[in-house]
């Protein structure tokens, strides 16, 4: 049996939550968490939860703050210590970051990333995608322990632990060691909204929108969900939004995880400059409209009844 | 034998395509609609130097080869045939300087576009001479050290922007070729006057204008080659030119081809993509043949010029076929859109308009013909 | 200053990406390689510091195959003053890849004052390299780093983090750092510079100069395949007002858990 350390980000009185993700998908295994700081009786209760058997809250001098060689410093320390055989943690800011570093204090192997894998006896397997997910592949390691894994978060999903039972909490002290990049200062992002060819998820309008006015109602739904708003050229030749927000062929080229099509027909030129959007959704009240073909999830309505709605269902869902 | 470019001639390409994909393309719509000069983007052209690829090394140019500036003006007409005109303006006034200049002219008047951007014009064309290039009859008459020019010229590439003038004219129009003289005027000269900018069915963003020579006095020092000497140069000057016209076809045509194969996947009617279509397909696989075959003769008339062998015949062959090639593939372009190919939403209307022009200039398509059949037949 | 670059010669991002026959790699025969595209910044980077440090060197190192040596060409090109090849397959893994690059910096008998990486490659996406080169060379490192300025000794620069914030980080050199998009705007190697870099000194190094074998591999792939085809979209009727709410419930449900973008 595989001895398994997760690495857990805390996020206000929880843990993020790619941590339970990965808990729940080691079901069956005895596996232990880490985290650094102090990690509060809610978060503990959640890991709880998802199956793990001892809580570790990793404490010492200079780790109030994320530092690559502090973090890194502290938990070589407690992992050597622990005789892990792998290492997990989220695929996030930090944990990009931080593994590879870490792995590399023990001469082991890292794979980055996986969006799934099997944990057979001792013997890990994942998969992970490649070329900006062109392709997949079957990724497994080898040489020194332990292994460390990241995990895309979002990508397990929730899965809950059957054999979870209560979780045993100890802190442990560990030492940052001598730090040479330091944060001298956060900046917090900017509310500024991202230029649609950056954007991750995009609001678009079309003719259907009547009015300038109208987009109103998709500004509330982008500000619910962090998107940034669009129009078809048909919306733009109407004077309903400016040139500076046409996705087209003769506008934006443009690549979003989520791409929320409201009113739109979906003419060649339109599909052309967002047919590579991950996930497209589609409101209009033709059922037969050749964005539909597009769609990953068309619906078939009136978007100025629709987009309310789906505004107030993300704020519920969100917790906004 | 060898039909592959070099590393160094891939990495040209490379080089010059990227510019033209990043700079030119997203740029090319706007400037046409404005027929505006992209000034900005010649300038970072010649930064770069893609610009004046005609001039030897030992004036500060990049010693490229023909065939390393067939390969540059192809990859920048495929950004932008209108903004290549632009371009390639340069390399077709400064070729008689290179052709026929003294060491001294060369340095005087090569060497400064090396050194800061500037525009160059070409002026042979007349309002009553075009491919009667023996017949013109703008004057160079000898006045003591200077020569003195007087006369009208049409078509001017460059000219409202030009530092320097390279025009051919005559000491005597009853001498027809015999009295063919070609001379470097600098701007400012007094008794230029530079018209209206042509109002153009395509390469609207280049510069075309009238200019006409009233007394425009210069020295002897600017003539090149001597007095009546201008028309072996003018030979000359198209045997290199001409493949560089015929480069710029090709460039124009592959553009069209890689729009059309792209829109060809994507269009679907009788829910399949209109590639599997055998019209449309019949269609793609005759422009993919024309290009590959204009691009060869490109290549082998540049090929000529770089092993110093007479090529005006190659020449003539790649001009007239890449030209009409270009026409007949843009055509083809439009078709193969529909009528989203007849809206200017879409790249390829303008491109069919630029093509119109390869046709024309640098020796209309008949007169490549003329050439050719008198090659065929005088030897 | 001693300032090094490591770039990796990936595949263009419109090349069509096929499995090999074994399933261990892409098919490589057909390929177009280009810079990766995260490097042009680091090569950038290192240029403007080369301009503001007087008597600095600009080395690029890279591992991989010979195919062409485009990449270190480019940055040669760009204005770079020597260049070190490893020939490797394409293939290896993050950790004998930053070894390798470890190796070659040790070979060129200069002792880095910075090294500059892209924050990731876009052919494994591993985001790992610039780290473990980093841990290995006991330098001080910060990754998708999207805002630089300092001197030969002192540096500051912004990392960029979730939600588009940024960490302030100082940090002595030497040290290494990983450049994201936003660091600045790479410049085109001109022309003149593509013919200047034909005879700047390009040492080509194997595997084994550089203390490099197999045993070195920590990740294994196989089973190269195409993601599944996308499914064809669901359609629902949103038309009937008694329906309206529970449609739009489901769609968001899907977003989230079948979707998995919000």
């Amino acid at each position: 049996m595989a001895k398994i350390l997760v690495f857990a980000e805390l996020h206000g009185s929880h843990v993020k939550s790619v941590t339970l993700e990965i808990l729940g998908k080691l079901a069956g295994h005895t596996v232990e968490v880490a985290a650094i700081g102090t990690i509060p009786g809610e978060a503990t209760a959640d890991l709880a939860k998802f199956g793990a058997a001892k809580v570790h809250s990793l404490k010492g001098a200079n780790l109030d703050k994320y530092s690559p060689e502090g973090y890194a410093n502290a938990l070589h320390g407690f992992i050597a210590a622990g005789n892990f055989d792998y290492v997990f943690a989220g695929a996030t800011s930090l944990g990009k970051d931080l593994m590879p570093r870490l792995a590399t204090k023990f001469d082991a192997g890292m794979a980055s990333e996986v969006t799934n894998f099997i944990m057979e006896g001792d013997k890990f397997a994942g998969t992970r995608p490649l070329f900006a997910g062109k392709c997949f592949a079957k990724v497994e390691l080898s040489g020194p322990k332990p292994h460390f894994v990241t995990v895309r978060p979002n990508a397990l999903g929730m899965n809950a632990n059957p054999t979870a039972g209560a979780a045993t909490s100890s802190d442990a002290a560990v030492d940052a060691g001598a730090i040479r990049a330091m944060i001298k200062e956060i900046v917090k992002g900017t509310s500024e909204k991202l230029d649609l060819t950056e954007a991750n998820i995009i609001v678009s309008g079309g003719r259907a929108m009547k009015e300038a006015a109208n987009f109103k109602i998709l500004d509330e739904l982008a500000n619910v969900i962090g998107a940034t708003v669009g129009a078809s050229r048909a919306a733009v030749d109407s004077g309903f939004a400016p040139h500076a927000m046409q996705v087209g062929q003769t506008g934006k080229t443009v690549a979003p995880s989520l791409y929320i099509a409201c009113g739109i027909s979906g003419a060649i030129q339109h599909l052309a400059g967002m047919r590579t959007s991950k996930v497209i959704v589609a409101i209009n009240t033709d059922p037969d409209a050749p964005i539909f073909t597009k769609a990953d999830y068309g619906i078939v309505g009136d978007l100025f009844t629709v987009v309310p709605l789906l505004t107030q269902e993300f704020k519920n869902l969100l917790g906004k | 034998m060898d039909f592959s470019l070099t590393p160094e001639q891939l990495e040209i390409k490379e080089l010059a395509m990227k510019f033209a994909k990043n700079e030119m393309m997203p740029k090319a719509q706007e400037y046409d609609d404005k027929a505006e000069l992209p000034r900005a983007i010649l300038e970072q052209a010649w930064s770069l130097g893609l610009v004046n690829t005609c001039i030897p090394v030992e004036y500060g140019g990049s010693g490229f080869s023909a065939i390393d500036s067939m390969i540059i003006t192809e990859a920048l007409a495929y950004g932008c045939m209108g903004m290549n005109t632009a371009i390639m303006a340069n390399d077709l006034a400064l070729l008689p300087i290179v052709i026929g200049g003294s060491d001294e002219q060369k340095k005087r008047f090569l060497a400064p576009m090396t050194e800061k951007y500037k525009m160059a014009a070409f002026c042979l064309t007349e309002p009553g001479n075009g491919s009667d290039a023996a017949g013109i009859k703008t004057t160079i008459k000898e006045d003591g050290d200077d020569v003195v020019i007087n006369g009208n010229k049409m078509w001017i590439t460059n000219a409202g922007y030009a530092d320097l003038f390279v025009l051919y004219g005559t000491t005597d129009p009853a001498l027809k070729h015999k009295g063919i003289t070609a001379v470097v005027i600098e701007k400012g000269t007094p008794g230029i006057e530079v018209g209206k900018k042509e109002d153009k069915m395509g390469h609207r963003c280049s510069d075309t204008r009238a200019i006409t020579f009233n007394s425009v006095r210069v020295p002897k020092a600017n003539v090149l080659g001597g007095l009546n000497k201008g028309w072996n140069i003018a030979m000359k000057t198209l045997d290199h030119s001409r493949p560089m016209v015929a480069a710029s076809a090709v460039g124009g045509a592959q553009c069209a081809f890689d729009h059309s194969v792209k829109y060809a996947k994507e269009r679907v009617q009788f829910n399949v993509p209109i590639s599997q279509h055998q019209a449309i397909q019949f269609m793609i696989a005759d422009m993919a043949m024309k290009i590959e075959a204009s691009r060869l003769l490109v290549h082998k008339a540049a090929w000529l010029l770089d092993n110093h062998q007479p090529n005006t015949q190659l020449a003539s062959y790649a001009k007239a076929f890449a030209a009409d090639s270009c026409m007949q593939i843009t055509t083809d372009a439009v078709q193969i859109y529909g009528g989203y190919g007849y809206s200017k939403e879409y790249p390829v209307e303008k491109i069919m308009r630029d093509a119109k022009l390869i046709q024309l200039y640098e020796g209309t398509s008949q007169i490549q013909r003329l050439v050719i059949a008198k090659e065929i037949f005088t030897r | 200053m001693n300032i090094f670059v490591c770039v990796k010669q990936v595949p263009d991002t419109e090349t069509k990406i096929i499995p090999s026959a074994d399933g261990t790699f892409i098919e490589t025969s057909s390929i177009k390689w280009i810079m990766n595209p995260y490097d042009e910044f680091a090569v950038e980077q290192a240029l403007l510091v080369q301009a503001t440090n007087a008597g600095s060197t600009v080395t690029v190192v890279r591992v991989g195959s010979t195919k062409d040596t485009e990449a270190l060409r480019t940055a040669m090109a760009m204005g770079a003053d020597d260049a070190f090849l490893v020939e490797a397959a394409d293939n290896l893994d993050s950790y004998s890849i930053a070894k390798a690059l470890k190796g070659a910096i040790v070979k060129s008998g200069k002792t880095p004052d910075l090294i500059l990486t892209g924050k990731q490659a876009i052919d494994d996406d591993c985001l790992q390299v610039p780290q473990i080169l980093a841990t290995m060379m006991e330098l001080p490192s910060v990754s998708v780093v999207v805002g630089y300025e300092g001197s030969a000794t002192d540096i500051t620069v912004k990392r960029e983090v979730e939600g588009g914030a940024l960490e302030v980080y100082g940090v002595k050199l030497p040290a290494m750092i990983a450049c994201n998009k936003g660091i600045n705007t790479p410049r085109y190697a001109s022309l003149p510079g593509i013919m200047k870099a034909k005879k700047k000194p390009l040492t080509t190094l194997s595997l084994a100069d550089v203390g490099v074998s197999e045993a070195d591999r920590r990740v294994k792939y196989s089973n190269f395949q195409l993601p599944p085809e996308k499914p064809p979209g669901k359609k629902f009727d949103a038309t009937d007002s008694a329906k309206m709410a529970g449609v739009v419930k489901e769609v968001v449900d899907l977003l989230r858990t079948e979707a998995k973008v919000i």
